[in-house]
């Protein structure tokens, strides 16, 4: 792209915007700013094709369109996203103090300011409740996926039509499960199936199992035939194979599926509104009394009325995307060749002590099958 | 090769004492003074609870095979001499792969596969009621035509995946390593690391890597299933020579596109063919240079003639 090149994009962009002030605003009533733009980027396409039409020629003036045209589709798409954590950040981070991490809300009223008092209550429900979820859901989904892709059985399909259904099932429907078949008939005699951090980890392990057990699924699908069929020429029972073969060359997929999980069911709020029941004190023990996590607490403070915990609510929020973020940040982590990273550089003995941050690329560019197998993408 | 004496536990050596050897021994050593180094190593390992020791006769008695409803295969009477290199060679199709999958009962893997006919490991059925599969996929060992290293595993954890994936249990699992490296010809290239992962050799290394591995377990019998398809020249000449060094301690049934390769490693060749919407079927059978200079039946004078297929 040469200097003129960008000359032309700029003054078509320039006379379309003149063009549209001149037709909205001079010559008729006008329309909404919003309007007003959408049609100024279809007439500034418009005149920078013809622009490029008059100095490249049909091919060019296509090829140069749809570039303009693709990479602000990639821009549209990032403003949401950039708006939504520049938005979370600016309104939470006045908020957020180092306390917001050792106290509760205990003896916190709505008129001290939003500095006061703290989450590390809804912190640790957080993590015990989805803890104890993926413990739960990670041996069942895991398992599921082995029997869905390892073996034979005609039972495969529909279990598998079964799981698809499963994970689009609205999270409030697996909280009012728990709420209908265990809270209600066994509260009065039991603690343990009254309000608490246990019975949302068994509604979160609802909506999360699925979801878990389709990732790793993708993943087992990614380890080539050929390996099983090499354990199998050795003398390896079926079972063996899997566990010794299938499973080491998925570990870090099946890890990367797991903390994916994780960061879904961290955001979940609907499955916990009547089972953890939020709490504004510090509760630890998940097996005893309502818990708070970090969506209920922002659930419970961005609703009210005073602008001090509104703000709470903003530093939860932001604490929250901040645990998310570091969940994928780890995922990504882990999901990177972990077979190639962690071992010995594949040189010389005697160069071995070269820095081992110059050789995983060196060594990833000649092994062509050594990689495991990773998930792509995410929620 | 002319040590026939694969682990007898009787012969046992010191090879903690080799290995200080071929330490002390001149890096740029001639690889025939290696290779005699290695001849009085075989002797050392001793399996506990692996394949009986020495090669195995393999005799296939009106094989036939099925995928579905489709029979791919027809009436194949084929025997599989000790410590003789067969050769399987035929054009696409015509049932060699199956055929030698038929031999160590991973044909049965296939979802909707049967087999009809006998398949007999020194006079027993493989097939037979008392077999298990997987003791006899320890006895017969098999090479796929796609390297297929462990990528989880290191180099000295793929060679011993055979121990591992079935209990078999060696006394000194390092001299086992070297051994198994040493018949597939590859410990020279990558003795200094045999703790990075098997998936980083290069393609020829990775196949002879698999070689070992299948060698580990001490099988009677090796199948090979287009070793070489996948590697460049001097990669197959490496295997080429591993196979004649190979032959004697353990039988070879290799299956071959390239008729050269038939010529070069084989002591006996067996020509399938199928014709068009038939079964595969057993053509011609013999010594290999019988075959290449004066074959019995016209499509296999025509075939390794290069007239077709």
């Amino acid at each position: 792209m040469t200097k003129l090149d960008l000359l032309v994009m700029a003054a078509s962009a320039v006379s379309s915007v003149s063009l549209c002030w001149l037709v909205f605003a001079v010559l008729t009533d006008g329309v909404g700013w919003l309007l007003f733009w959408i049609v100024a980027y279809f007439v500034f396409l418009a005149i920078y094709f013809v622009a490029s039409y008059d100095r490249v020629g049909w091919l060019g003036a296509v090829d140069r369109v749809v570039t303009v045209a693709v990479s602000s589709a990639m821009v549209i798409v990032l403003i949401p996203l950039v708006w939504l954590v520049s938005y979370i950040i600016i309104k939470g981070l006045p908020a957020l103090r180092p306390s917001f991490f050792v106290h509760d809300q205990r003896g916190v009223t709505p008129t001290m300011p939003a500095t006061a008092g703290g989450g590390l209550h809804a912190i640790v429900g957080t993590i015990e409740q989805v803890g104890l979820a993926l413990l739960w859901s990670l041996p069942l989904g895991a398992a599921t996926a082995f029997f869905l892709n390892e073996s034979r059985s005609k039972l495969r399909r529909p279990v598998r039509i079964f799981v698809d259904a499963m994970s689009g099932m609205p999270s409030i429907v697996s909280g009012l499960f728990i709420y209908a078949t265990l809270i209600i008939p066994l509260a009065k005699d039991n603690s343990l199936f009254s309000f608490n951090g246990f019975m949302a980890s068994l509604a979160l392990s609802m909506t999360m199992m699925p979801t878990t057990c389709r990732a790793i699924e993708v993943v087992l699908r990614l380890v080539p035939n050929g390996l099983r069929e090499a354990g199998l020429a050795l003398g390896a029972s079926r079972a063996k194979v899997v566990l010794s073969v299938v499973l080491p060359t998925a570990s870090t997929g099946v890890a990367t599926a797991a903390i994916l999980g994780i960061a879904r069911e961290a955001g979940e709020t609907a499955p916990l509104l009547f089972t953890a029941f939020g709490y504004n004190l510090m509760n630890a023990n998940p097996f005893h009394g309502p818990q708070e996590s970090l969506p209920l607490f922002i659930y419970r403070f961005v609703r009210t009325q005073s602008t001090a915990d509104i703000q709470r609510g903003y530093a939860g929020a932001l604490v929250l995307l901040i645990l998310i973020l570091s969940l994928f940040i780890v995922a990504r982590i882990i999901g990177r060749d972990r077979s190639v990273a962690n071992k010995r550089p594949i040189r010389l003995p005697s160069r071995s002590s070269t820095p081992e941050t110059a050789e995983p690329k060196l060594i990833s560019s000649t092994s062509g099958r050594s990689g495991a197998i990773r998930a792509a993408g995410g929620p | 090769m002319t040590n026939l004496n694969l682990n007898p536990p009787e012969v046992s050596m010191n090879h903690r004492a080799i290995a200080d050897d071929n330490k002390i021994a001149d890096a740029s050593a001639k690889e025939k003074g290696e290779a005699a180094a290695a001849d009085g190593q075989k002797a050392a390992q001793t399996l506990i609870g692996g394949p009986p020791p020495g090669a195995a006769t393999l005799e296939a008695r009106e094989a036939c095979a099925w995928f579905g409803e489709h029979l791919v295969l027809e009436g194949v009477n084929l025997t599989m001499v000790a410590g003789e290199v067969t050769a399987l060679i035929g054009p696409s199709g015509c049932g060699k792969s199956t055929f030698l999958r038929l031999l160590n009962r991973m044909h049965e893997l296939v979802p909707g596969s049967a087999m009809a006919g006998d398949i007999l490991l020194d006079g027993d059925d493989i097939y037979g009621a008392s077999m298990r599969a997987q003791i006899i996929r320890t006895r017969i060992g098999m090479v796929f035509q796609k390297p297929n290293p462990f990528p989880a595993m290191s180099v000295r954890q793929n060679v011993l995946a055979g121990l591992k994936l079935t209990k078999i249990r060696c006394s000194d699992q390092d001299a086992l390593v070297e051994q198994s490296l040493q018949r597939a010809g590859l410990w020279r290239e990558v003795r200094e690391r045999l703790d990075s992962p098997g998936g980083a050799l290069s393609g020829g290394q990775q196949q002879r890597l698999c070689i070992a591995r299948s060698l580990a377990v001490a099988p009677n019998v090796l199948l090979m299933d287009e070793p070489c398809s996948a590697l460049d020249p001097s990669s197959t000449r490496r295997i080429e020579e591993t196979i004649k060094e190979l032959r004697n301690e353990v039988t070879v049934v290799i299956v071959t596109h390239n008729m050269q390769q038939a010529q070069r490693v084989s002591d006996k060749c067996a020509f399938f063919l199928a014709a068009e919407n038939q079964p595969g079927q057993l053509v011609e059978q013999g010594p290999t240079t019988r075959i290449f200079s004066s074959p019995e039946d016209l499509r296999t004078a025509d075939y390794v003639g290069g007239k077709f297929g």
